[in-house]
């Protein structure tokens, strides 16, 4: 459905909920990847609430907006964005959540209703969204396809190919976001392998080039505006979103032993109580 | 000793070897904390490199400088690298026979919930398939510091299986590791059980069961896979007259069936396989999929009994057609 107003202060509202979440389903079974998910939580929130079109209750719709989840560890956001626009009970995810037979498995996983593709070996996700973006061509649909990637993951070689691939053959209903938080799984994206000129790289690969602050729900919403109107111009478009790895949590912050470890009892109780504080 | 991940007993043994071979240069692609390569990376950072997140990369430039005599180390989980480098594991390290070795971790379901994409079930049989590949799988903490050793020393491409889980200790410092043989960890005559890793243990807790009902059970560690024990495999079909093979892989292709192909044309006994059978794994506690998977003791007191069932009418069947 698409949401043509959006009541910015209700989802800082949501976005501040689901980050206390994120952290304790996660701190619940003692394991998962909470960093990654909290610097994705305005993003996702921006996509089901402001940008793209769909149907909880025919989640395979065919004129539906696809949203590929590249970084498939990023499950604890994913599924509860996917749970606040109502395509399950958020109930079952939080007693589910990456426990033995549920369907809310430890990576994204097409079980769950509104997931698209199965994802959770990095720099697969650009390639399949430019195969269901040709897809349309076929069908003669309308649709756009999102793909969500992690600053860390367009190290593998396959973005690259497949970067290459999108621009050759002028596919315009495809947009790359990057969640640009600057860490991966151990330490500082640009110490270990430097992704950098992000903007020449991309733009000389044939992409439309937009960088925004990622937790800004303007400048997203603009910048995916922007993607949009530029249909028709025969170039794919990437966002690359400045974002914090750990973001509203300050000893999680820019801390990349946070990627892919649940907070213990006593670092939980402290960052709820910071989230909490948060305006 | 507590139970403890055979990647801890990688991590720490590679350090000691940074000493004292200068030749041994460290690869990860963003996992070393996971893999415990770290441990070399914090001591040796000039001989280390986080090569990003890009698995083939990492897997060439190691055979480049393996080529030019260095010993390489490439660490990551089991599946994405076996998975992901596939082409390059294959020409750049074991069509050339460079002195690379693969060591991953978090292999198997007890990687437990991070779920299929990161339980690697498939890692035995591709590198098996390979030729100059050889194959190895400790059965805990001591024996992965012992095949660190020598899988340094010994030249050519090694792929080491390595776990996040922590497993039982249930060999001691004294024990020695041959590459290229089995071990007898329990002596029995009714039947025998071949296994590797976690499930080794299970199979000791089965043998343990089945003595309660007048079962006596062989079991055997079985670390190296390829080229694995061919001659006490052979002295365990013809004593025991039944094998089972247990492993935390996919039914095809994995230790089972290099047995079974062996003993078809040396010596058929009956024989059963417990793996998991041509599925995906799952989300759940590490010993919570064991169970699930049919890997843990019960299931393969279960399956020796089924087995024991068929040797006996087995050798009834012949005894009526003499
Ligand atoms: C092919 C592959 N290699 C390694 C991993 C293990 N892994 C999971 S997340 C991660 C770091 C990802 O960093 P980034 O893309 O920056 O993600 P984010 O910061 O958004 O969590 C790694 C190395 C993987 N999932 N897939
Ligand atoms: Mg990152």
């Amino acid at each position: 459905m698409l949401k043509t107003k959006v009541d910015i202060s209700y989802l800082k509202k949501l976005a501040r909920e689901m980050r206390k979440k994120i952290l304790i389903m996660t701190h619940e079974v003692n394991s998962g990847h909470p960093g990654g998910s909290m610097s994705l939580v305005e993003i996702m929130l921006s996509l089901y609430f402001y940008k793209i079109k769909y149907d909880t209750t025919n989640p395979l719709w065919d004129e539906r907006d696809r949203v590929i989840i590249s970084k498939g560890h990023a499950t604890p956001v994913v599924y509860l964005t996917l749970a606040k626009a109502g395509f399950f009970d958020e109930n079952d995810l939080m007693k589910g959540f990456r426990r033995f037979g549920s369907v809310f498995q430890g990576h994204v996983y097409t079980g769950v209703p509104g997931i698209e593709f199965n994802t959770g070996s990095l720099g697969q996700g650009l390639s399949a969204g430019i195969g269901i973006a040709l897809s349309s061509r076929y069908k003669k649909k309308d649709f756009n396809v999102y793909v969500i990637l992690g600053d860390g993951e367009i190290q593998e070689g396959s973005i690259w190919e497949a970067a290459m691939f999108a621009s050759h053959h002028k596919i315009d209903n495809l947009c790359a976001i990057i969640d640009y938080n600057k860490i991966q799984e151990n330490g500082f994206v640009n110490e270990i392998l430097s992704i950098e000129p992000l903007k020449d790289r991309w733009e000389s690969f044939g992409w439309n080039y937009i960088e925004i602050d990622g937790h800004n729900f303007e400048q997203i919403f603009e910048a995916l505006d922007a993607f949009t109107s530029s249909k028709g111009q025969g170039k794919p478009t990437v966002i690359v979103a400045n974002t914090i790895k750990g973001k509203g949590v300050s000893f999680m912050e820019y801390n990349h032993t946070y990627h892919g470890r649940a907070l213990n009892k006593e670092e939980l109780e402290k960052a709820l109580q910071e989230l909490e504080g948060e305006k | 000793m507590q139970p403890k991940p055979t990647r801890d007993g990688f991590g720490e043994e590679l350090v000691s070897l940074g000493y004292e071979n200068e030749k041994i240069i460290v690869f990860s692609a963003d996992l070393e904390d996971s893999v415990r390569s770290e441990y070399f990376k914090f001591k040796f950072p000039e001989r280390f490199y986080n090569v990003g997140i890009a698995e083939q990369n990492m897997v060439g430039i190691a055979a480049g400088l393996a080529k030019e005599g260095f010993i390489t180390f490439v660490t990551s989980f089991a599946v994405f690298l076996t998975n992901r480098a596939y082409d390059f594991i294959r020409i750049s390290v074991c069509y050339n026979n460079f002195n690379v070795k693969l060591c991953a971790s978090h292999a198997g379901v007890t990687v437990g919930e991070d779920g299929a994409t990161a339980q690697s079930l498939e890692d035995i049989a591709i590198m098996a398939v390979l030729p100059n590949m050889r194959v190895v799988c400790p059965v805990d903490y001591l024996e992965a510091k012992k095949i660190t050793r020598f899988i340094t020393n010994e030249y050519g491409p090694f792929y080491m299986r390595l776990s996040r889980a922590p497993y039982p200790i249930i060999t001691s410092e004294t024990d020695k590791f041959e590459f290229g043989k089995g071990k007898i960890f329990m002596e029995g005559e009714d039947l025998t059980i071949i296994s590797y890793g976690i499930t080794v243990s299970e199979s000791l807790k089965a043998a343990e069961e089945l003595k309660k009902d007048g079962i006596s059970a062989r079991v055997i560690n079985m670390s190296t896979i390829k080229p694995f024990d061919e001659q006490l495999v052979l002295d365990s079909a013809e004593k025991t007259g039944a094998i089972l093979v247990v492993e935390e892989h996919e039914i095809t292709n994995g230790l089972g069936s290099m047995i079974a192909r062996f003993l078809s044309t040396k010596k058929p006994v009956p024989m059963e396989f417990i793996a998991v059978n041509d599925v995906f794994g799952v989300s759940g506690k590490p010993y919570e999929l064991l169970e699930h998977f049919g890997l843990d003791y019960k299931n393969i007191y279960n399956v020796s009994k089924k087995l024991l069932k068929r040797k006996k009418s087995n050798s009834s069947h012949k005894k009526n057609n003499q």
